[in-house]
């Protein structure tokens, strides 16, 4: 790790201003993301701005929605008996994240601005419609992912909460990386008023929705409705662990495990 | 009588430091004045180095000193070596190449060492690396182990034509030609044993520390074998003479063989140490641990078995390439020629076998011993080509095995080792009760109906421990005896000290060693301290691997006892004023037959040390010394059987039973055994279902370098682990133990292959058994079929 100077603002404002000052300034939650790859000195930010003291923790669930503050971690997402009564797939996703030291570490605000192409809750709000609650706006989640570690976000602009809307029937269904236990394929599909979803994580480099399934269940929100969607692979990842081809036909598996699971 | 003897299960006296957090690793001493290493190593895999520009780094803060190959060679440091010569078919040695701590000229893997800076801190000598300035033209790579003998490959190394170290060879070509021509049914295999990387617990740590008042070097280190590590360092790489250096093997946290060899990094550590007048310490990144410990396995073989038509067996071809990395490390040519092709024979009674291994150069790390050593290897041919010849000859694998066995003893193979005793039969018979074996076909019907895929696979496995008589292997090549020392030293008090030259790194001898004292001298554990891995306190011994600490490490502690045993009995037969003869001694008291006259243990070495009233002409104290030396190797042997469930939509193979029947001969701890069993099994599952090294076969970089990539088995990974032992004594030790430690890992891999193969009904598919791998074997029996 190189060496860099060290803030802990007390709000989102004094972050943010903190931000702008600095030379190279990076926020930190979580750190299970940024700690690494700082120790692998990969990325050497000059300025280090913690927003343990700034960000909003914490669960609510009230008007048909589920808020969850940017610094809470997922531990205390899929530990929530409110997240488990209002939208169960969001728990039991949070609950596969990493390794308990991860769960009670990282949190869901780095999770989604770090947009790993194989991380989880990128899923969950594409796969519920959530909308990303900022310093400076509200920003849909069909939006918000715009590519491979990508987002909408702009360069002082800190996310403070997650609102996703509770729907009917959601499910989720992951297949780990063997090795990194990282979503090598995560499908998460729900039925709500506003029609059905579909969302792919792990399997290209970002996650999207899968349009052939979601106009497939519109009609039948059942598994066998799916059955025969295939996923075309030519844009999705290949590595040592999955071949592109391997990838889309997981497309396929999880995506009617995610359904059995919303219907089962 | 103690209840702490031979096949008691004694907790582990050491697991208490370990639990609680008060072990004495490497990393955790700390010298007055200690300074940090840290390598800088090749980004590339195949490289010339031009020059390397050290000024700009050299005024970084903290820098101390920084140091290439050419400061090695100016003080005529030599290069690491490998202890075993390996002969050719056509009678030439093998060819060596150098292999400098620091890289001379040329860099041949992505990790070789390039240049050591030393720094007051770790991250000062880090950052002080980023400056210095390497030129370097880059070379194409040879990469893949099966095509690195190709014409036009790149060349590892000039001394070595076509990348070739070797071409071996064992037994009888002329007349295995002659048993494949009369056979009724040729089976035939090409398979691929992966490549590994080791992953010790603790990484590899070292400390070099130049004493100026007594010119004498320590190091301390995270070591199997100090003795060797000194022999080496002083004899051939000629740090230190081997009387002014000391070596120190504290607590080691997992070596699995990676750390028998000598390296780079502690040779440089303690050289570099008088060049900057401070102690230097380095421990290993994980990064760094998985690019440059020595790697195992990686073999590419075909092979041939020839039966007659009711399933007996003919003959056996087998020819192998094995990679050796870019260097050859410490042992690395003796695993797949001596500890491999010697064992190709299992279990049974083939009439002719032979086998040949080229030994290839490429650019990625070596490769050498790792949990089994050659023998998981062997096993893995011998073991995958009988199933499959019973399933194409349509008969019952376990059948097949029996009718083959080797039933008499000793029996010589045709790949010169003498069996000398075992009971195939007994080991399979059981493993297929405790399974259900006659009920597969129900479970079989019982996953179909849950939309699963059920296989079942054997591995009846031999191996060769106890390694070994010294003048054998001597014959063979061996640059070393493998004998092992002990000295048992009575204390005034009657407690006892063992200094064994064996060396644990998680086997648990504090333990197990002191139970074999309590058992021969009558005395509870807690008065035996078991003391190891230290030049300075330790005679000359031969360390811990090839699962020998049992059958040989403490076969010297069993004869030092008897030599105690026998003084102590004239001490109390001249106290008692009885015939030595008459004196008996049992449950740690001598007595006179006859009488009620005794003597306890501890009053019997009191009166040794006082020496007031000892036989005239003795030499008072009760100390004795022993150098054990095998008459031969040890073959433990067994049967382990396994099932898998594989998911056909997402190729996700679950092991949902094992069971495992070991025949280890004499068991000192049942405990301490089946957990040596469970870890060895643990370590085959994760061979032959997580595991794998894989490098870019262009560019030779490593692509599972960390934990994301590199799959490790979880406990997930395996089912309740159901074992037995059976027990045919070694007649080649006086304890009659054969050892336990590598079985394991010997037998799993082709056990678990068997079974995902036959729940997919296909011939072969590569290890590991990852969904992916999987997968594509379905898919690609389902095209067959199409
Ligand atoms: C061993 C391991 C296993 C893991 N397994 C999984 C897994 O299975 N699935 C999965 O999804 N993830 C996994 N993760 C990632 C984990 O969930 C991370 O914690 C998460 O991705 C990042 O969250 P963080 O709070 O740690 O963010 P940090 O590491 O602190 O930050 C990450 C990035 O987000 C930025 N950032 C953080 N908070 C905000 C904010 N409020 N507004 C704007 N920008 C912000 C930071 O500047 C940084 O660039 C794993 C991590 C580890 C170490």
């Amino acid at each position: 790790m190189y060496e860099f100077t060290y803030h802990r603002p007390a709000t989102v404002d004094e972050a943010i201003a903190l931000l702008k000052s600095a030379d190279d300034g990076k926020l930190l939650a979580g750190g299970h993301t940024l700690l690494p790859t700082m120790k692998q000195r990969l990325a050497s930010p000059s300025d280090l701005i913690d927003l343990g003291g700034a960000l909003a923790t914490g669960i609510d669930v009230s008007n048909g929605c589920v808020t969850i503050g940017a610094g809470t971690c997922h531990a205390d997402v899929a530990t929530s008996s409110d997240v488990a009564n209002a939208i169960p797939a969001l728990a039991k996703l949070a609950s596969m994240i990493g390794d308990p030291h991860v769960r009670n570490k990282g949190t869901i605000g780095g999770s989604i601005a770090n947009n790993d192409p194989a991380a989880d809750y990128p899923a969950a709000c594409l796969g519920l419609g959530a909308t990303i609650v900022t310093s400076a706006r509200e920003i849909e989640a069909d939006d918000f992912f715009t590519g491979m570690f990508d987002t909408a976000l702009g360069d002082d602009e800190v996310i403070t909460s997650v609102r996703f809307p509770v729907p009917a029937k959601a499910g989720y269904s992951k297949f780990p990386n063997p090795a990194s236990r990282y979503a090598m394929v995560g499908v998460f599909v729900s039925s709500a008023k506003g029609g059905i979803r579909v969302a792919v994580t792990g399997a290209g480099p970002c996650v999207f929705r899968q349009g052939d399934m979601e106009a497939a269940l519109e009609g039948d929100f059942a598994s066998s409705a799916i059955a025969g969607v295939t996923q075309a692979d030519g844009d999705l990842n290949s590595d040592i662990h999955a071949s592109a081809e391997y990838r889309a036909h997981l497309v396929g598996v999880m995506a009617r495990r995610a359904v059995d699971q919303a219907t089962g | 009588m103690t209840d702490t003897g031979i096949g008691a299960r004694v907790r582990r006296k050491e697991d208490k430091r370990f639990i609680t957090g008060h072990g004495n690793y490497t990393d955790d001493i700390n010298l007055a004045r200690q300074t940090y290493a840290y390598f800088l190593r090749s980004p590339h895999a195949h490289a010339t180095i031009n020059s390397i520009d050290t000024a700009e780094a050299a005024k970084a803060p903290g820098v101390l000193g920084i140091f290439t190959g050419d400061d090695l060679a100016a003080d005529s440091i030599g290069g690491l070596i490998c202890g075993w010569l390996i002969h050719s078919k056509d009678g030439s040695p093998m060819n060596a190449g150098g292999h400098p701590a620091l890289a001379q000229g040329k860099v041949r893997y992505v990790g070789n060492e390039v240049a050591v800076i030393v720094a007051e801190t770790h991250a000062q000598a880090k950052s002080a690396a980023e400056l210095v300035d390497v030129d370097y033209s880059v070379h194409d790579a040879a990469v893949d182990t099966g095509s690195a003998q190709a014409s036009g490959a790149p060349q590892v190394h000039e001394e070595a034509p076509n990348n070739t170290v070797y071409e071996f060879g064992l037994g009888d070509e002329a007349a295995t030609n002659a048993a494949f021509e009369g056979a009724a049914h040729v089976t035939e295999l090409d398979i691929v044993n992966n490549r590994l990387i080791p992953n010790a617990m603790e990484p590899r740590a070292a400390i070099g520390a130049f004493d100026q008042g007594t010119d004498a070097y320590t190091l301390y280190t995270t070591s199997q074998n100090p003795h060797v590590a000194r022999l080496v360092l002083s004899a051939f790489i000629g740090v230190a003479p081997e009387h002014k250096l000391r070596v120190v093997a504290p607590d080691v946290g997992g070596g699995f063989g990676s750390k028998i060899f000598i390296y780079a990094e502690e040779t440089v550590c303690v050289w570099a140490s008088k060049k900057i007048g401070r102690p230097i310490k380095w421990v290993a990144e994980r990064s760094e641990s998985f690019q440059c410990d020595a790697h195992g396995r990686d073999h590419v073989t075909n092979a041939k078995m020839a039966l007659d038509k009711d399933g007996t067996m003919l003959g056996l071809r087998v020819k192998t390439i094995a990679n050796m990395g870019a260097y050859l490390s410490t042992f690395s040519s003796a695993v797949p020629t001596y500890l491999y092709t010697t064992l190709l024979s299992g279990q049974y009674n083939i009439p002719a076998i032979y086998a040949e291994v080229d030994a290839v150069f490429t650019n990625t790390a070596p490769v050498d011993a790792y949990r089994g050593a050659g023998r998981p290897e062997a096993c893995y041919v011998i073991e995958r080509i009988v199933e499959t010849a019973a399933r194409e000859m349509g008969l019952d694998p376990a059948d097949l095995r029996r009718k083959n066995f080797v039933t008499e003893f000793p029996h010589v193979t045709p790949v010169i080792m003498t069996y000398d005793a075992g009971d195939y039969h007994a080991s399979i018979d059981k493993a297929c009760e405790m399974i259900d074996y006659s009920g597969f076909g129900k479970r079989k019907a019982a996953s179909e109906a849950a939309g699963k895929l059920r296989g079942l696979g054997f591995s009846a496995y031999i191996e060769a421990c106890g390694i070994a008589p010294s003048a054998a292997v001597g014959s063979l090549g061996a640059g070393v005896g493998l004998w092992e020392s002990a000295e048992v030293r009575v204390n005034p008090t009657g407690n006892v000290e063992v200094l064994t030259g064996s060396h644990s790194h998680g086997q648990g001898h504090e333990t197990t060693f002191a139970q074999l004292v309590s058992d021969k001298l009558g005395i509870p554990v807690d008065q035996v301290e078991i003391v190891h891995g230290d030049t300075d306190k330790v005679q000359f011994g031969m360390g811990t691997y090839g699962s020998r600490s049992g059958a040989v490490g403490m076969s010297a502690v069993y004869q030092a006892c008897d030599k105690v045993v026998a003084k102590a009995q004239k001490v109390a037969a001249h106290v008692m004023e009885a015939a030595e003869g008459d004196i008996e001694f049992k449950d740690g008291s001598f007595s006179v037959a006859g009488t009620d006259k005794s003597m306890a243990f501890g009053e019997v070495a009191l009166t040794a040390y006082v020496a007031h009233n000892i036989p005239e002409g003795m030499e008072p104290g009760l100390k004795e010394g022993a150098f054990f030396d095998p008459s031969n190797f040890t073959f433990p042997a067994g049967c382990h059987i396994c099932e898998v469930e594989v998911d056909p939509d997402t190729g996700v193979t679950q092991v949902v039973d094992w069971v495992a029947v070991d025949d280890f001969g004499t068991v000192i701890n049942p405990m301490i055994v089946e957990g040596q069993v469970h870890g060895g099994i643990a370590q085959g599952v994760g061979q032959a279902l997580t595991e794998g090294a894989v490098y870019d076969t262009e560019s030779g970089q490593l692509l599972t370098g960390s934990y994301m990539d590199y799959c490790m088995p979880r406990a997930v990974d395996l089912p309740e682990l159901r074992l037995a032992f059976t027990e045919t004594t070694c007649p080649s030790n006086p304890l009659g133990i054969k050892g336990c430690g590598e079985a394991g890992a010997i037998a799993a891999p082709a056990a678990l292959m068997n079974a995902v193969t036959d729940a997919l009904g296909v011939a072969d598919m590569p290890m590991p058994a990852s969904p992916q791998n999987v997968w594509a074997a379905l898919q690609g029996a389902k095209q067959a079929a199409e």
